[in-house]
């Protein structure tokens, strides 16, 4: 057991320092600098000196790279080029805005998604089955940013019942909180909830299917006990691992969510920083990102022989 | 449990309802960009002027007329060579510390804002030789020459005052400025929201009803009026223009709009490097550009009436305005003749732009209207980093592009269009033009400098190395609880008198 | 004999799965889109009553009505016009980002399952590495280093979509690797190339096709996406993305603007996911 997890993050380490370089190369091909926007409308050519000095901007690329590779490790970030914030504060403030996003939308998705599939599966080829499959497919082919734009022009313009943009901390307001964060987090959760429905349907079919489920039946037990206790618990590992995988497509879209509801999480301060060129921030809240979906495999590798007895043994 | 649950509920209505009764006393102002710097001497964007105006004072300000007032200085004097400026400063006032404004604070203010490696203020203050200080209300500036344009860049963020003792820890003042202005700094989330609060110990604080203001960042532009219409925003500023005619016709909003001091043009690349088109070397091509182009439509269309057509860099309420020089109208066969004679039948021609949906729809405006005089213009569009980029390097061939404006004409001129200049991306040189724009910085009154000007801006017109389209305009969308409020010409928000009704 | 075995084999399963698929009513119904939005894009020219770039200022947003029947943008384009050009940016920018990513991932993914050891942990690495990146945000870095065009967006999505095709492809490769008929063909002696052009390949080929349908439906949001972002297909040149983009900012006085390019979008989406799920359900044994 503890192997696995010490394999697991071994492998991890040489992914982690790709992708380091990765982002920083990436940054660096850019066109334009910083320090042009940082300038600002005058461009004073000293200013500009000064600050390409200040940044290292002028020395080799290897080398920025270690200076920046050093400064991590002394758990410096830095700041971000345009405000000066120290991008660990940054960090801070943004992540929680996301974790909310994504917590209500993985609420959505699972309180949407779960039930469906397994009412599905268990309904296999009848009208609620197909039903079901429509409203996956539906919220798949739809573009969130889209939905989002329709969303807001009805719901907030039109009939003013909710929020349409911005941040409200629930320490500050709760309720207010969840109203503002509700009609993003309904979009961003209804694609998740579409893909693992789809999910919990093919994972419940197949676990449906296999012997012990038909022992069960024949045993005689209520067909709604062999669907929950045999065979949705079964089916959980694949979700699992599903789950782990959505985790990664929930942050694409935040992205985009964020950038239509202008909400101040890290996806925007990612999109916002790749158009102001702010490579401190790029690099430090990518480099985080990954750390953080690189722990969520690593856990759900660990969840995964978990709940698969089978596996343990190995 | 179903206590616990009901207490909850309880407990959240009130809690919402306090978050509605403090909005009788704050203001929550909504803004195009998110702020970058809160230090004035390293700031370079004009949405943090915003912030400022209600954060620090400056020792001069610009009244709506663009005429210099007191603010922290309460009256000043030229001395007779014109190379030593004298404020006398105002009693009794404190920094959001406590500490007192004084002779001393100036100077080092502005030593700071000379000396700071990363000052984006040292350009302007160029002319400064040294700051003395006379005694401890009495500051003088002793100049290197004389600079008629310092008076009004005093009334900006290089004569903007920070608390003394803030002044050593730099990456504390950009991100909690201590100031003296009628609001002191609370908080600043990035790409969320600043927080100011009202300072009791400011000298003017009884004028400033409002007690909280609260500015918020929301670059969409249709959230933002959707947010002022559901009543999370108290006003917002840079109202879209295609938005400006639902706001005029809505009855809970009001529409108060400006035009500034700053302009949108089109600069030829005459001499920047290999790109700059052999074509523009030869004023006719560059004046039939012009000649094809209809500004009217352009305020019609995309402008929503809020895009006033201008012909020169200088704004047409300050008093050194030249009314002699006419805006071109639309003539396309004299365009094409113009062409024509220059030795082109047909041009063609790359148009770089900022990527935003007016700029984008200026640019197909723009193709549209200059095919018909038989310019092809190709669309280039960047992001604006890219876009700054390719501008100081020549990389382009004609560039489309917002100046914020400046109080004085120099500040609209001379970094455009002489040989040196920092912002002449163009870089056309005449000679002459350098002359007169050099001779006018260093005479005095506006009797005086008028007449220099108004010879540059006639070779200018003539010469058209840039196209001026329209006045940069300052729409502002405002709740009816808003009362009090007036635009000024460069677009700062200033809370005094503003008050919010009930 | 294990050839004869193949060869027997291939032509029966490839009727059974046409049957399959053309009994599943979705699965058509999916084919069929696709098929019209192909269409469309061939056809936009002859088939648009407009020109979808010249502007008209005299029809600047008009509501839908006879003569434009999806009304008018904010330059007076027919947005009708718009749309059915805007389908060959779309369909290119779907088609052509999971060609890029097929050609590339692949090819590494064979190599990675096929030989294993030293070559699987380095391609594995490099994959898991580009995985960590969140997908859009690595298309729109792509993108922005790029700079903002059809051409570039596809590439970033390409690249950005390449980790998946060389997983699922890997994986697929180390399972038919361990089958009998690649055992024997090692065994009498068949260079490596050989077997996995003629063995390996072939039988990984329908999941990677059936993947391929769903990415290009991915991918045909995420061009839309870049677009809607500003770095994708930029005006004045039509894409649907694009549309969306400059429509958002007009969504109160002319909402005909952004709810037909968004229906555009989700048709072809739904199109391409039919069309996968179809192919998935004739292809792939399992789901009997």
């Amino acid at each position: 057991m503890l192997r696995i997890i010490a394999n697991r993050a071994l492998v991890a380490i040489p992914t982690l320092i790709l992708v380091s370089m990765m982002i920083f190369g990436l940054q660096k091909m850019l066109p334009g600098d910083p320090v042009m926007a940082m300038a600002g409308e005058d461009q004073n050519p000293q200013v500009i000196a000064t600050l390409r000095l200040k940044y290292h901007l002028d020395e080799p690329v290897p080398v920025q790279y270690a200076l920046w590779v050093k400064a991590i490790l002394h758990g410096d970030l830095g700041a971000s080029l345009r405000t000066d914030v120290p991008v660990t504060k940054l960090i801070a403030q943004k992540l929680p805005v996301t974790l909310q996003l994504a917590v209500m939308a993985m609420i959505f998705a699972i309180g949407i998604g779960l039930p469906l599939g397994v009412l599905s599966a268990a309904n296999k080829g009848k009208a609620l089955d197909y039903g079901a499959n429509v409203l996956a497919l539906t919220g798949m082919s739809i573009p969130n940013f889209w939905l989002g734009i329709i969303l807001i022009f009805l719901v907030s313009v039109k009939w003013q019942l909710l929020p349409s943009s911005g941040y409200v901390s629930p320490t500050e307001d709760f309720w207010l909180s969840i109203k503002t964060m509700l009609m993003p987090a309904f979009v961003l959760g209804a694609a998740l909830g579409a893909q693992l429905m789809r999910h919990t349907r093919s994972a419940m079919l197949s676990v449906l299917r296999s012997d012990y489920i038909r022992t069960a039946r024949a045993k005689g037990l209520l067909r709604g006990t062999v669907v929950v206790k045999h065979g949705f618990r079964n089916a959980l590992i694949p979700i699992v691992t599903v789950l782990a995988l959505l985790f990664g497509e929930l942050l694409a879209g935040a992205v985009l969510t964020e950038q239509v509801f202008t909400i101040p999480g890290f996806g925007k301060l990612v999109v916002d920083a790749v158009f102001n060129r702010d490579y401190a921030v790029v690099q430090g809240v990518v480099l985080v990102t990954a750390v953080g979906f690189i722990v969520v495999n690593l856990f759900a590798d660990v969840l995964y022989v978990l709940l698969n007895p089978r596996l343990r043994k190995s | 449990m179903r206590k616990i649950m009901l207490a909850a509920v309880i407990a959240a209505s009130v809690g919402s309802s306090t978050v509605m009764a403090q909005s009788n006393s704050t203001i929550r102002i909504g803004l195009q960009d998110d702020i970058g710097t809160l230090d004035p001497a390293r700031s370079s964007q004009v949405v943090d002027r915003i912030v400022f105006s209600s954060l620090c004072n400056s020792l001069v300000d610009i009244g709506p007329d663009l005429k210099v007032v007191p603010m922290l200085a309460t009256s000043w004097s030229m001395s007779a060579d014109n190379k030593t400026l004298t404020f006398k400063l105002r009693h009794g006032v404190k920094f959001h510390d406590d500490e007192p404004f004084n002779a001393a604070a100036v100077k080092a203010n502005l030593d700071r804002a000379r000396s700071m490696p990363a000052s984006n203020r040292k350009s302007e203050l160029a002319s400064i030789d040294h700051v003395d200080v006379v005694d401890e209300f009495t500051v003088a500036i002793v100049l290197k020459a004389p600079d008629a344009a310092l008076l009004a860049t005093l009334t900006d963020r290089a004569g903007m005052m920070l608390a003394p003792k803030t002044l050593t820890d730099d990456a504390s003042v950009s991100t909690h400025p201590v100031c003296s202005g009628p609001y002191k700094f609370v908080e600043r989330v990035q790409n969320d929201r600043v927080v100011l609060e009202k300072f009791a110990g400011y000298w003017d604080a009884d004028k400033y009803p409002i007690q909280k203001v609260i500015f918020q960042p929301i670059p969409d532009s249709t959230v933002r009026l959707a947010n002022l219409r559901s009543g999370s925003l108290d006003m917002l500023e840079r109202l879209a223009p295609s938005d400006v005619a639902s706001v005029k016709s809505d009855k809970n909003l009001n529409f108060i709009s400006m035009s500034g001091l700053g302009f949108y043009d089109l600069t030829f690349n005459v001499s920047n490097g290999p790109r700059a088109p052999k074509a523009f070397k030869d004023k006719r091509v560059r004046q039939a550009f012009e000649l094809a182009i209809d500004r009217d439509a352009i305020n019609q269309v995309i402008g929503g009436g809020i895009f006033s057509p201008i012909g020169q860099a200088i704004p047409s309420n300050s008093p050194y305005f030249d009314a002699s020089i006419k805006t071109t109208k639309r003539d396309i066969p004299k365009a094409k003749a113009l062409l024509k004679a220059a030795g082109f039948e047909q041009l063609n021609v790359e148009l770089t732009f900022g990527n935003n949906t007016v700029s984008n729809q200026m640019a197909q405006m723009l193709q549209a209207m200059l095919s018909e005089a038989g310019i092809n213009l190709k669309l280039r569009p960047t992001d604006y980093a890219a876009a700054l980029n390719a501008s100081t390097k020549g990389d382009f061939e004609l560039l489309y592009l917002g100046w914020s404006g400046r109080t004085d004409p120099d500040g609209n001129l001379h970094q455009f269009v002489t040989c040196k200049g920092n912002l002449n991306y163009g870089r056309y040189c005449n000679p002459d033009v350098d002359k007169l724009l050099d001779d006018a910085r260093v005479k005095a009154t506006v009797a005086e400098r008028k007449p220099v000007y108004d010879a540059a801006q006639k070779i200018l017109a003539d010469e058209d190395p840039i196209i001026y389209l329209y006045a940069q305009p300052w729409p502002y969308a405002l709740s009816k609880k808003v009362q009090g409020f007036t635009p000024y010409p460069d677009g700062l928000i200033r809370l005094r008198g503003v008050s919010i009704k009930g | 004999m294990a050839t004869i075995v193949e060869t027997a084999a291939l032509p029966r399963k490839r009727n059974r799965a046409l049957g399959r698929f053309m009994r599943n009513r979705a699965a058509v119904a999916g084919a069929a889109i696709v098929l019209l939005v192909i269409l469309v894009a061939i056809f936009a020219p002859w088939l648009s009553p407009y020109d979808p770039i010249q502007a008209s200022f005299m029809t600047v947003r008009r509501a839908p009505s006879a003569s434009h029947w999806f009304g008018t943008d904010e330059l007076g384009r027919d947005v009708f016009t718009r749309l059915l050009w805007g389908a060959r940016a779309s369909l290119l920018a779907g088609v052509v980002s999971v060609g890029i990513a097929v050609v590339i991932g692949v090819p590494l993914g064979l190599l990675a399952g096929y030989f294993g050891k030293l070559v699987d942990g380095v391609i594995s690495r490099f994959t898991d590495a580009l995985l960590s990146i969140p997908f859009l945000i690595l298309a729109i870095a792509l993108a922005a280093f790029l700079g903002p065009s059809l051409t570039n967006a596809m590439i970033a999505i390409g690249v950005s979509a390449m980790p998946r095709f060389v997983r699922l492809t890997r994986g697929q490769a180390i399972s038919v690797k361990a089958e009998d008929y690649v055992e024997g063909a090692r065994a009498i002696g068949l260079g490596h190339f050989r077997i996995i052009v003629r063995y390996i390949f072939p039988n990984v080929l329908p999941p990677i096709i059936v993947q391929a349908s769903l990415t290009v439906a991915m991918a045909i949001i995420a061009e839309a996406s870049l677009s809607f972002l500003g770095l994708g297909q930029l005006p004045p040149a039509p894409s649907w993305g694009s549309m969306l983009n400059t429509a958002k900012d007009f969504v109160s006085q002319a909402p005909w603007m952004s709810i037909f390019p968004g229906i555009a979008i989700f048709l072809a989406v739904l199109g391409f996911n039919l069309l996968g799920d179809g192919l998935r359900d004739a292809l792939d044994p399992r789901e009997l």
